[in-house]
């Protein structure tokens, strides 16, 4: 018997010492190495991204690799798209694989909008290296100059009439094994020039998503597989005085294990896991906790240092205290966002597997490498020694980003000896991840009489820096953050700072120009310092009819309309909003247009998806979401109490998608939310001339 | 358990007509039909997302009907007709539903998608010709996160036309 051979991650190993061709045979790899962050350049100088890599084999596909993940949000069909185009094949010949650490490129994770600005252009790049090679290939087989080769649907031939000649890329590359890296000098083809990309294209997936083949994390099974309980605290802050497994330990079958701050079981089927959770005996000790009445307080009296994407950031031009001292019209609001859920529709889910002192784990998360990272460093393994694979996953919204799920499975598993399977309930899923941050945003601004504004002192309390930087000419300005120690778990979410940060801004200068007696629209456009997002407000109040021939005002009800804009992770939006409010006070959303830009767009039908459906998110937060909290419990942790947008909360949704072939692509999965909340806040004070400041805007429906 | 059921029935098994198979379920009664189709059939295809029927997710057809198969006991479907997401094609031919939600791109992530689609089924099987409103109202208790409702009325309406049109030629 031999040894096995020791499993190397590709992304530890040198490019020229993966194993390529043993896996896939023989055939044309382009590598594009990541830049990983170290200890030098993590935060300075360039910023780590990841790699992209192809392999081109005998049967002329070809296979990709990025280490970004798809969680609903349409990335595997857009990157697939841009390697078809630059390698001149049909999408069904494009294979990619994502977020798998032992064969993908290193990555930071899927989070940021940064999968169509980097790993499209890392894929761009390398499909296009990949397509000199052919070309090479095929001009020196035929002895003629690469200029006289053309390639198209996966074929290489000779350019114009006579003796053409014509190979499958398959053939092309029969029995090579070369390894090449994407040189500087490659040239992507330009947006203008695309055949493939940029045209509408059925998912990649959508045939398994139909018949229900589509496995989730939540759908895996290996043989012999338990099913794995964490025990959690009943409230936040609570810590663990003593625990008793002798219960769960009795019933047949049962693992238990309390290993540091995990307890947890594992048993043969669910309904056992459950009765074995049920059989711990625990005592905690829990501390009191802040409620939901006290909570701005609570923020403003507890700064916390930051870390990661909450560090503080200072901004400032010009002198704003003087600024505002003098000027002749000022304005001092300050604007809250609320703790939300992501309730992404498959919880939190991960399977673990032990072999040979190996851990595989399938995982639904958007940061494999962290994951990966992080387990190794729990469980005191080397990287090489953990596998995460991320299945297609029930979607995200930046809430599944923790490694505590898969670190539990992974703990279970080692002590069944056996796989472990944990997937959590939905109130699990509300309780014991995380929420988008609570944000409490002061605004004081000051413009001349005739409303050019002239100061700007802004700081965001607890959500981040994202979008805070003012789109608008103000001569004299400060914008802060402070980060704040938040009694509630948050993190990441889908736009989170964006969202809360340009509700305040864009609300605040509604009131500014209805104290000076300006148009909203108008009043923007004067103190924009940004032309494309001039070009997409202009286009969005063409489309929606402004100014307005005053919207229906009858005894029953009254109307209003409002805009807003945003500017944030390369996009540019801008956002139309209809309201009526009948006699009783309930809100309805009657129309919504907003238009959205981003460069090329890659995957049009994707991206009008994208928009509409982050709208329809975000409707959810500008309206009605929002957690409720007392003394360390969540109030309503259940879809029952917890509200999320229905098909009757849908407004009509006119979706202008403004394509710029002549700039590069970004993500569109996050800005389209942000101007929603504030052009409704606005056309609810058009309609009833009073200022919502707070998201919810309307927890119980009911404008107050 | 149903009143008047003796025990006995529940140890020799109950009887699942699922997908067009008999399977024998030596569980209680009162099990949840989404447990077993998972759990004990790996008929996966059915998603879990809340447990207490408000997310749709786990909608399957029983005798043409969809009903949340978290919400129903396995005791409630004994003699009738289980149709999950993974029976809905007749072999390689979708359903005029599932091919509409891959022509009009009417899902993101995917997980609500089956529950999507048997309601939808559901409702054209009773109401082949719903309106924007009907759809809707049939809808509306499946959740879709990803905010993808108007790619899926998009899709309903489509799969209703094409059905139509193909049953009764031209409207």
């Amino acid at each position: 018997m031999t040894e096995p051979t020791a499993i190397v991650p590709f992304d530890l190993l040198p490019p020229t010492e993966r194993p390529y061709f043993g896996r896939w045979g023989n055939g044309l790899v382009v590598v594009l190495p990541a830049h990983r962050p170290g200890p030098s350049d993590w935060g300075r100088g360039g910023l780590p991204h990841g790699g992209a890599w192809v392999h081109l084999g005998e049967e002329g596909m070809v296979r990709a690799f990025t280490g970004k993940v798809e969680v609903g949000q349409g990335t595997r069909t857009a990157l697939s798209l841009l390697l078809a185009e630059e390698l001149r094949l049909p999408l069904s010949s494009v294979e990619l694989t994502m977020g798998d650490t032992d064969l993908c490129p290193w990555d930071m994770g899927t989070f940021g909008s940064r999968s169509m600005p980097d790993a499209g252009e890392h894929l761009r790049v390398t499909g296009a290296a990949a397509r000199d090679l052919l070309v090479e290939l095929a001009a020196s087989r035929w002895g003629i100059a690469p200029g006289e080769v053309e390639l198209a649907n996966g074929r290489a031939s000779t350019k114009g009439p006579g003796a053409a000649r014509s190979l499958g890329y398959g053939d092309l590359v029969r029995g090579l094994r070369r390894v090449a890296t994407v040189p500087p000098s490659v040239r992507p083809t330009p947006p203008t020039a695309w055949g493939r990309a940029g045209h509408p294209a059925v998912d990649v997936s959508a045939r398994a998503v139909v018949v229900g083949s589509q496995r989730y994390t939540s759908d895996l099974r290996l043989p012999g597989m338990f099913h794995g309980k964490v025990l959690f605290p009943p409230s936040y802050g609570a810590r663990l005085r003593r625990v008793d497994l002798s219960g769960a330990l009795a019933m047949p079958g049962v693992t238990a294990l309390h290993e540091g701050e995990l307890v947890a079981v594992a048993a043969p089927d669910l309904l056992t896991a459950h009765a074995a959770l049920h059989a711990l005996r625990a005592e905690w000790e829990s501390s009191p906790q802040p409620s939901e009445g006290e909570i701005v307080e609570f923020l403003r009296q507890h700064p916390a240092e930051g870390e990661d994407f909450w560090d503080k950031v200072h901004h400032e031009t010009g002198d704003v205290e003087s600024a505002l001292a003098s000027a002749p019209v000022s304005i001092h609001a300050t604007y809250t966002s609320a703790y939300i859920a992501h309730v992404p529709l498959e919880t939190h889910a991960a399977l673990a597997s032990w072999e040979g002192g190996r851990l595989t784990v399938w995982v639904g998360t958007q940061t494999p490498f962290r994951a990966r990272e992080a387990l190794s460093d729990a469980l005191e393994l080397s990287p090489s020694q953990v596998h995460v694979i991320v299945p297609p996953t029930g979607s995200g919204f930046g809430g599944k980003h923790a490694v505590e799920i898969a670190l539990a499975a992974a703990r279970l598993a080692r002590a069944a000896g056996r796989p472990v399977r944990i997937a959590y309930s939905r109130e699990e899923e509300f309780v014991r991840t995380y929420l988008r941050p609570m944000a409490v945003v002061d605004i004081h601004s000051g413009a001349e009489k005739d409303g050019q504004l002239t100061a700007w002192k802004f700081l965001d309390l607890n959500a981040g820096s994202a979008a805070a930087r003012l789109p608008y000419k103000v001569p004299h300005q400060r914008i802060d953050n402070q980060p704040a120690e938040s009694p509630l778990p948050q993190a990441s979410y889908r736009a989170l700072a964006a969202t809360a940060n340009n509700f305040a801004r864009e609300s605040h200068i509604d009131e500014l120009a209805h104290r000076v007696g300006a148009d909203p629209v108008e009043y923007r456009l004067r103190h924009l310092a940004d032309d494309r997002l001039a070009t997409v407000l202009r286009a969005v109040v063409d489309q929606a009819g402004w100014p307005a021939p005053s919207p229906e005002v009858g005894p029953k009800f009254r109307g209003g309309r409002g805009v807003a804009v945003g500017l944030e992770k390369g996009g540019r939006v801008a956002t139309f909003a209809e309201v009526r409010v009948p006699e009783d006070g309930r809100l309805e959303v009657v129309r919504v247009v907003t238009g959205f830009e981003a460069g090329a767009i890659v995957h049009p039908s994707n991206l009008r998806s994208q928009v509409e459906g982050g709208t329809i998110m975000a409707l959810g937060g500008a309206l009605f979401e929002s957690v409720h909290f007392e003394n360390g419990r969540l109030l309503n942790p259940r879809l029952s109490q917890y509200r999320v947008p229905r098909f009757r909360d849908v407004p009509a949704i006119e979706v202008l998608l403004i394509d710029r072939p002549d700039l590069p692509s970004q993500g569109g999965g996050e800005t389209p939310l942000i101007a929603l909340a504030p052009a409704i806040a606005n056309a609810i004070f058009d309609a009833t001339g009073r200022r919502l400041r707070s998201l919810p805007l309307v927890p119980d429906g009911v404008v107050p | 358990m149903p009143a008047g059921e003796p025990d006995e029935a529940s140890r020799a098994g109950t009887r699942l007509r699922v997908n067009g198979s008999d399977h024998r379920i030596s569980l209680e009664r009162d099990r949840s039909l989404l447990y077993v189709l998972r759990e004990e059939l790996g008929l996966t295809g059915t998603k879990y997302g809340c447990g207490e029927g408000e997310c749709g997710a786990c909608k399957v057809l029983v005798d043409g009907v969809a009903v949340r198969s978290c919400l129903t006991p396995i005791g409630e479907v004994v003699g009738r007709s289980v149709t999950t997401i993974e029976g809905l094609a007749t072999g390689d031919e979708l359903n005029p539903v599932q091919q509409a939600f891959i022509d009009a791109g009417a899902f993101q992530c995917g997980f609500c998608t089956p529950g999507m689609i048997v309601a939808a089924a559901s409702l054209l099987a009773r109401n082949p010709r719903p309106t924007r409103a009907e759809i809707r109202a049939a809808l509306d208790g499946n959740l879709c996160r990803c905010g993808g409702y108007l790619r899926i009325l998009e899709a309903v309406e489509k799969a209703a036309r094409g059905s139509v049109d193909g049953a009764r030629g031209p409207a």
